[in-house]
């Protein structure tokens, strides 16, 4: 049993910190951390896709996208399913240093490190040759707001994975809970920012 | 009620749960018209938010496993949290342990002081509390002339009760609460939980700390 526990006459012993975190409640402070850190993310991307659906619904231009424009449907399916792979390969890479392997964690974090950034070259190209930009109408400042919104998120990401990928290559990380936490919140948050992409394209490119 | 999502599995468990409600989303929309998938997807919302719930209400209640001490030693498992000094049950322990070898463990639940700190796991001011009501209570059975032991346990008395028979092969459970007006534990149903999932004897004791002078 982790819990505190105190004996008569050793009650008042000398002790230092934050009292004993309760067994059944205990969540690392780091996870804890990038858990509060994605509601807040949640809220914030919230506000872009009431702006979205504000422009869309409420304003309710006659065709959407309006014309002449038009969203490349096929380029962002297949960057969709670029980003959504690198979930199964971030998952991978843990799932390989829960076992110890070494070989296997390194692996998934260096093909997740190149997934999302062809994801976001490709996002980039996109941008390059759509024809409008973020000025023309509410529909381009929406379009580029959402989906910039998110690729600064995978950038992040990126930045994030980058420092996981070098300290799995120096030989940190070990197949205990606690000694992995360093590819575990990047990897919460990599699943937060797929998930955010498929809100995202569904929303602008599908419906 | 525990979060739902406290790893990077749970955090890819829901995402492939997404990932396939939007597939749905996505092939209706295709088969249809935007408004039908829009219609599907707020489905799936309710339903997930509706799933994560339930999640985070934890599971149906189960058979909690005894460990048996078998060496003679009458062994008490008092669960209390703010009615661990109530004279009621400083009087049960007395009863329950005279004449008898006996061994106490007193549990204390680290009540949660508000719905925020659960869901944010801050325990901290909830186990000094329960610490400190413990202390006291261990002082006042000490002063009945008997020995105890206490632990923090888990805020919910349940869990609290589950976690400490794994270590602790009490022969009876002693179960303090305030009365029933008053009871958050009562009115959540925790004795008659611990009855249908412990095949020990369980007894309740009514503690109306209003009704008896403090012991100290």
């Amino acid at each position: 049993m982790e819990s505190a526990t105190v004996a008569l006459g050793q009650a008042h012993e000398e002790h230092h910190g934050p009292p004993e975190a309760n067994q059944s409640s205990r969540i690392d402070r780091q996870t804890l951390g990038i858990l509060l850190f994605i509601v807040s993310e949640v809220m914030l991307f919230g506000a872009f896709f009431a702006s979205y659906f504000f422009l869309r619904v409420v304003v309710d231009p006659p065709t959407w996208p309006p014309h002449p424009y038009e969203l490349p449907v096929s380029v962002a399916l297949i960057n969709t399913c670029i980003l959504v792979s690198s979930s199964f390969t971030i998952h991978y890479a843990l799932e390989s240093i829960r076992r110890g392997n070494r070989t296997g964690l390194k692996l998934g974090l260096v093909l997740t490190w190149l997934l999302g950034a062809t994801f976001l070259f490709i996002q980039i190209n996109e941008y390059v040759h759509l024809g409008f930009s973020a000025r023309d109408l509410g529909f381009g400042s929406i379009f580029y707001s959402l989906t910039g919104l998110h690729g600064a998120h995978v950038f992040v990401g990126l930045v994030l994975l980058s420092f996981a990928t070098i300290r799995a290559f120096r030989g940190h990380f070990g197949s205990e809970e606690k000694d992995h936490l360093g590819v575990e919140v990047p990897g919460i948050y990599w699943h937060f920012v797929d998930v955010m992409w498929i809100v995202v394209f569904l929303t602008v490119y599908v419906l | 009620m525990h979060n739902p999502l406290r790893s990077e599995s749970d955090a890819f468990r829901w995402f492939v749960v997404i990932l396939a409600g939007a597939a749905s989303v996505g092939l209706l929309t295709a088969l249809f018209r935007p408004l039908v998938g829009l219609i599907w997807a707020g489905v799936m919302i309710g339903i997930g938010i509706g799933m994560a719930y339930r999640s985070a209400r934890g599971g149906l209640p189960t058979q909690v496993a005894v460990t048996r001490g078998g060496d003679g030693k009458h062994r008490l498992l008092v669960v209390a949290n703010e009615t661990v000094e109530g004279a009621a049950l400083l009087d049960e322990i007395r009863d329950r342990c005279r004449d008898r070898r006996s061994e106490i463990l007193v549990i204390t639940p680290a009540l949660p002081t508000s719905r925020a700190s659960h869901w944010a796991s801050d325990t901290d001011e909830a186990t000094e509390l329960a610490r400190q009501r413990m202390e006291l209570s261990l002082l006042a059975i000490r002063d009945l002339g008997l020995k105890a032991k206490g632990e923090i346990g888990d805020s919910d008395p349940n869990v609290a009760i589950e976690d400490a028979l794994r270590v602790f092969a009490a022969d009876e459970i002693v179960i303090s609460t305030h009365p029933p007006q008053r009871s958050r534990w009562l009115e959540r149903g925790v004795v008659d939980r611990a009855r249908e999932q412990i095949d020990l004897p369980i007894t309740h004791v009514v503690v109306d700390l209003s009704a008896e002078p403090a012991v100290r």
